[in-house]
């Protein structure tokens, strides 16, 4: 019963491997994306195994994605001004 | 087993115990904006001031926090051990896995508490001792700033979780949860994992970088 959450856990712990030694190579300004891409991997993981997501029911996915989706308008609208100010930083 | 029979606002106990995982998923959404803007935050800043944060980051203990990464992932295994072995009907079994669980965060917050204090002897604590070094810039306190605010507020979350878990164990202990009701073990689960899942993204912004080079 719980294979699935001891094979999602090596995954894990690899992908932390991973993470660590990406901050060794010379990446210069992909290491903040590599290393962020990383992490947004392992929390679908995290989210999909075991917080259980994959499981019914699926208005979960309502209730889950909710974050998501206000956290996409915090990050859009927050980032404009920083795209289009003229000098940031000053 | 006298809260077997569901609350008398629910037609099921299946109909409560959705009702009850909806609700923390509700707060959790909430908790994902209050994390993403403080992580917003930082992002900006850290494009903004690359090679300071860069700097600044190499003084960050790698080590330190790739082993608290991996307790925290260890203890979403044991916690959610918990909820397929109470879901068995041994309760026993699960309050140790409860335990186990309480202890891995115990263990996150003496590596933390043990990080905190080296921080301290590199004086790399803002307001209370922060020295800049050669090469680096005012930034770079702004990137220790984030860093004792993010793993502190972190650092509450988990404390809280490992009070509700040691809570949730000695009622799992006592016979309270069994296979038809176990609703706050798997509602704290979704908490607990969450906390992990904010840690991830910690450790990807505060821990493997400024090491190249």
């Amino acid at each position: 019963m719980l294979i699935p959450y001891l094979i999602a856990w090596v995954v894990l712990i690899g992908l932390l491997g991973l993470s660590i030694f990406t901050a060794y190579l010379p990446l210069g300004h992909f290491h903040p994306l590599a290393n962020f891409g990383i992490a947004v991997v392992q929390a679908a993981i995290v989210l999909a195994i075991f917080m259980r997501l994959k499981d019914p029911p699926a208005i979960k996915w309502v209730f889950a994605g909710a974050g998501f989706f206000w956290l996409l308008f915090l990050f859009g609208i927050g980032v404009i001004d920083y795209l289009t100010r003229a000098g940031f930083p000053s | 087993m006298a809260s077997i029979r569901p609350e008398a606002q629910y037609a099921t106990l299946e109909q409560q115990t959705e009702t009850a995982q909806l609700g923390m998923w509700a707060f959790l959404a909430t908790e994902v904006l209050f994390f993403g803007a403080l992580i917003f935050g930082y992002y900006i800043y850290r494009i903004a001031y690359t090679d300071q944060f860069i700097l600044a980051g190499h003084d960050a203990k790698l080590v330190l926090g790739s082993i608290n990464t991996a307790l925290l992932l260890t203890s979403s295994v044991t916690m959610v051990a918990a909820i397929e072995l109470i879901k068995r009907n041994e309760a026993r079994r699960a309050a140790t896995a409860l335990y186990l669980t309480a202890l891995l965060g115990i263990a996150f917050l003496g590596v933390k508490g043990y990080e905190y204090l080296q921080d301290y002897y590199d004086h790399t604590v803002p307001v209370l001792d922060f020295v800049l070094k050669p090469h680096q810039q005012p930034p770079v306190e702004l990137f220790w700033l984030f860093y004792f605010v993010a793993t502190g507020l972190h650092a509450l979350h988990l404390t809280i979780g490992i009070v509700a878990v040691l809570i949730l164990a000695a009622h799992t202990r006592s016979g309270r949860y069994s296979a038809a009701y176990h609703s706050p073990i798997e509602v704290l689960g979704l908490y607990w994992s969450f906390v992990d899942v904010v840690w991830l993204f910690l450790f990807a912004a505060i821990y493997p970088i400024g090491r190249a080079g």
